[in-house]
C-alpha cells in the first residue's frame, strides 16, 4: 500500500495533538518542579537550593572585597560575616586575627603569588554595601526559604543604604514566602521602629513573632533562641521609650532566661524599676 | 625576522576571516548587556556583579579563541599539505614555530583589546569612572599568560593526533592550573608519600597561570598591582613561554610530516 508522505505526517500532527489534549493535565501532577511559581524551581528543582548558598557565600565575598578562604583553607568560614553584622555584632581583634586565613607564605611562589591576590582584610562601606545586593536577590530568587537572604538583604537596605521601603518590600516578600517566620517579623519590626518610629506597628509585629516563635517545637525553640532575645530585648526597649515600664521590665525578665548574658540586663531591669518609682506618686497630688 | 611577521600576519587574517572571534564576542556583549541591564532593589549604582560577568566571559573567550585557534594551525598545514611549500620557500622549521606562536598571540591580543575596550566602555557608563591604568595591566597580565598558553597549546599540537584533544587537554591543563595553582602544595601536604612528593614537585614546576588573573583587583576596585611585580612575572612568562616553544621546536624539527 503506498502512503503518500502528507498523508503520513498530517496523521501524526493529529495524534500528537490528540495525545498532547488527553496528557497536558495529568502531566502537570507528574514532577512538583511544573507546580513552582518560580523559573529557577522550574528549572532546577532542589538543585537550586545549592545555587542559592553559592550566592549568598558571594554576598560575604562581596562583602570582604574578594578577600575570602576556600575550601582549601585552614580557617572555613563558621558563620558569615554579613549574618553576624546584621545581628549587630562588631568585630572583635580576636576575630580579625582568625580571618587571617592566608597566614606566612608558604615558600617564594606563594609570597610572590601574593602580589596578584587581594590580602587586605575590609569590609565594604560608604553605600558600597549596595554590591552585595544582587547575590542576594539571586539567593532568594532560588531558595525563597532561606531566611537570612531577606533578613541580611533587609539589614543592609535600611541601616546602610537608607532605603527602608526596599527593605520592608523584600521582607514582605520573605514573610509571604515563609508566614511563620519570627526572624523576618523582628526584621520588619526594627523596619517600623528604627527608620518609620512607629512604635505601634513594630509593637504588633514583634508580639506576633513571639506567638510565631512559641508555636514551633520545643528542640526548634532551643536552637532558635537568639530571635526570641532579640524580639523580647527589643520589645523592653520599646515599651521603655513608650514609657510603659511595667510591660518593659516583664520583657526584659522573659528575656533574662534566654539571654546569654542575662546579667547585663539586670541592670536595665534595676533602672527601669527606678523610674517605674519614681513615675508613681506615694500621695495624691492636689487637683487644683 | 620578515618570514617570522608573514606568517604571523598569515595566522591573524586567519582570525578575523573565521567566525570563532564574532560568536564569542557578541556572546559575551549580549550576556553582558544582558546582565546590566537587570534592575536590583532600583538601584543604579550597583556595577560590580556585571563587571564580575563580564571579565568572566572575557577570560572564557580569550582562552577559547587563543586555544582553538593555536591548536589547528600545525595539524592544518599538514592536513591541506600546505606545509611543503611553506617549508620550501625557504621557511626554516623554527621560524614556522616563531610564526604561527607570534601570530596567535597578537591575534590574542587584538581580540583582548576589543573585549577590554567593549569591557571599558560598559562599566564606565554605570560608574563613570575609567581607571584605565588598572585595565591596562589587568589586560597585560592576561596577555602574558596568553603567551604561556599558546606557547604550551602549540607544543601539544605537535604531539597529540588532531586539534580537538589538543584544544581539550590544554583547556583542562590551564582551568586546573587556574583554579588550583595556588592551592596545589596545601593539598600536597594533607596526601600520602608519594602523591606529597609528586604534588610538590608539580607545584614549583609548572607555569603558575593563576598570578596573572587581576579580575579581582578591577572588580573591587583595589587599583593597581606593583609594577615591579608586574615586570617580574612578565619575565617569568617570558621564560615559560621560551621553554614550551623551545620544546615545540625540538618535537617539530624531528616530525614526520609526510605521516
Amino acid at each position: 500500500m503506498k502512503v503518500s508522505p502528507l498523508s503520513t505526517l498530517a496523521v501524526l500532527l493529529a495524534v500528537a495533538f490528540t495525545l498532547a489534549t488527553s496528557l497536558a493535565l495529568p502531566a502537570e501532577n507528574w514532577s512538583g518542579r511544573a507546580k513552582s511559581d518560580n523559573l529557577f524551581g522550574m528549572l532546577f528543582g532542589d538543585g537550586r537550593k545549592l545555587f542559592a548558598n553559592h550566592f549568598f557565600t558571594m554576598a560575604d565575598v562581596y562583602f570582604h572585597s574578594g578577600y575570602y578562604p576556600s575550601v582549601f583553607d585552614q580557617n572555613a568560614v563558621a558563620e558569615k560575616e554579613i549574618i553576624s553584622t546584621s545581628h549587630g555584632k562588631k568585630e572583635s581583634e580576636e576575630d580579625e586575627k582568625n580571618e587571617d586565613f592566608l597566614g606566612r607564605a608558604k615558600d617564594w611562589i606563594d609570597a610572590f603569588g601574593r602580589n596578584f591576590r587581594i590580602t587586605r582584610h575590609t569590609h565594604l562601606e560608604g553605600h558600597n554595601e549596595r554590591e552585595i545586593l544582587p547575590w542576594l536577590r539571586l539567593a532568594a530568587d532560588l531558595d525563597p526559604q532561606k531566611i537570612e537572604t531577606y533578613t541580611v538583604g533587609a539589614f543592609f537596605l535600611r541601616e546602610h543604604l537608607d532605603r527602608p521601603d526596599q527593605a520592608e518590600a523584600f521582607l514582605r516578600e520573605g514573610l509571604r514566602n515563609n508566614p511563620d517566620s519570627a526572624e523576618i517579623l523582628f526584621e520588619i519590626g526594627r523596619v517600623y521602629r528604627e527608620s518609620y518610629h512607629d512604635l505601634d506597628r513594630a509593637r504588633n509585629v514583634w508580639q506576633l513573632g513571639i506567638k510565631k516563635f512559641l508555636a514551633r517545637p520545643t528542640d526548634q525553640q532551643r536552637e532558635d533562641k537568639l530571635v526570641l532575645e532579640e524580639l523580647t530585648v527589643n520589645l523592653g526597649r520599646l515599651e521603655d521609650e513608650a514609657g510603659n515600664y511595667g510591660p518593659a521590665i516583664d520583657w526584659f525578665e522573659r528575656a533574662q532566661k534566654v539571654s546569654p548574658t542575662p546579667y547585663a540586663l539586670q541592670d536595665q531591669i534595676d533602672t527601669l524599676r527606678k523610674k517605674l518609682n519614681a513615675a508613681v506618686p506615694l500621695t495624691p497630688s492636689k487637683l487644683y | 625576522m620578515s618570514k617570522i611577521f608573514a606568517l604571523a600576519g598569515v595566522v591573524i587574517r586567519e582570525l578575523y576571516r573565521r567566525k570563532d572571534f564574532y560568536v564569542l564576542f557578541v556572546l559575551t556583549a549580549l550576556l553582558t548587556l544582558a546582565a546590566g541591564a537587570v534592575n536590583f532593589f532600583h538601584d543604579d549604582k550597583i556595577v560590580r556583579y556585571v563587571k564580575d560577568i563580564c571579565l568572566l566571559l572575557i577570560w572564557v573567550s580569550a582562552l577559547v579563541i587563543a586555544i582553538v585557534t593555536t591548536a589547528r594551525q600545525i595539524p592544518a598545514e599538514r592536513e591541506a599539505r600546505t606545509i611543503f611549500p611553506l617549508l620550501a620557500k625557504p621557511v626554516s622549521r623554527a621560524q614556522v614555530i616563531a610564526g604561527k606562536f607570534l601570530g596567535c598571540w597578537l591575534a590574542s591580543g587584538v581580540a583582548l583589546v576589543v573585549f577590554y575596550f567593549f569591557f571599558a566602555v560598559i562599566t564606565g557608563s554605570k560608574e563613570h569612572l575609567w581607571p584605565w591604568a588598572v585595565y591596562l595591566e589587568a589586560g597585560w597580565m592576561q596577555w602574558a599568560m596568553l603567551a604561556i598558553v599558546i606557547a604550551m597549546v602549540l607544543l601539544g599540537s605537535i604531539y597529540f593526533a588532531a586539534p580537538s584533544s589538543t584544544s581539550t587537554i590544554s583547556l583542562i591543563v590551564v582551568v586546573g592550573i587556574l583554579l588550583l595553582g595556588t592551592h596545589l602544595k596545601v593539598i600536597a601536604l594533607q596526601q600520602p608519600e608519594p602523591l606529597q612528593s609528586i604534588l610538590t614537585a608539580a607545584y614549583f614546576f609548572m607555569p603558575h597561570l593563576e598570578w596573572y588573573d587581576l579580575r579581582d583587583f578591577v572588580v573591587y576596585d583595589m587599583g593597581r598591582v606593583p609594577v615591579r611585580a608586574v615586570a617580574l612575572a612578565t619575565v617569568y612568562a617570558a621564560v615559560w613561554t621560551w621553554i614550551f616553544l623551545l620544546l615545540a621546536w625540538l618535537g617539530f624539527r624531528r616530525k614526520n610530516l609526510t605521516t
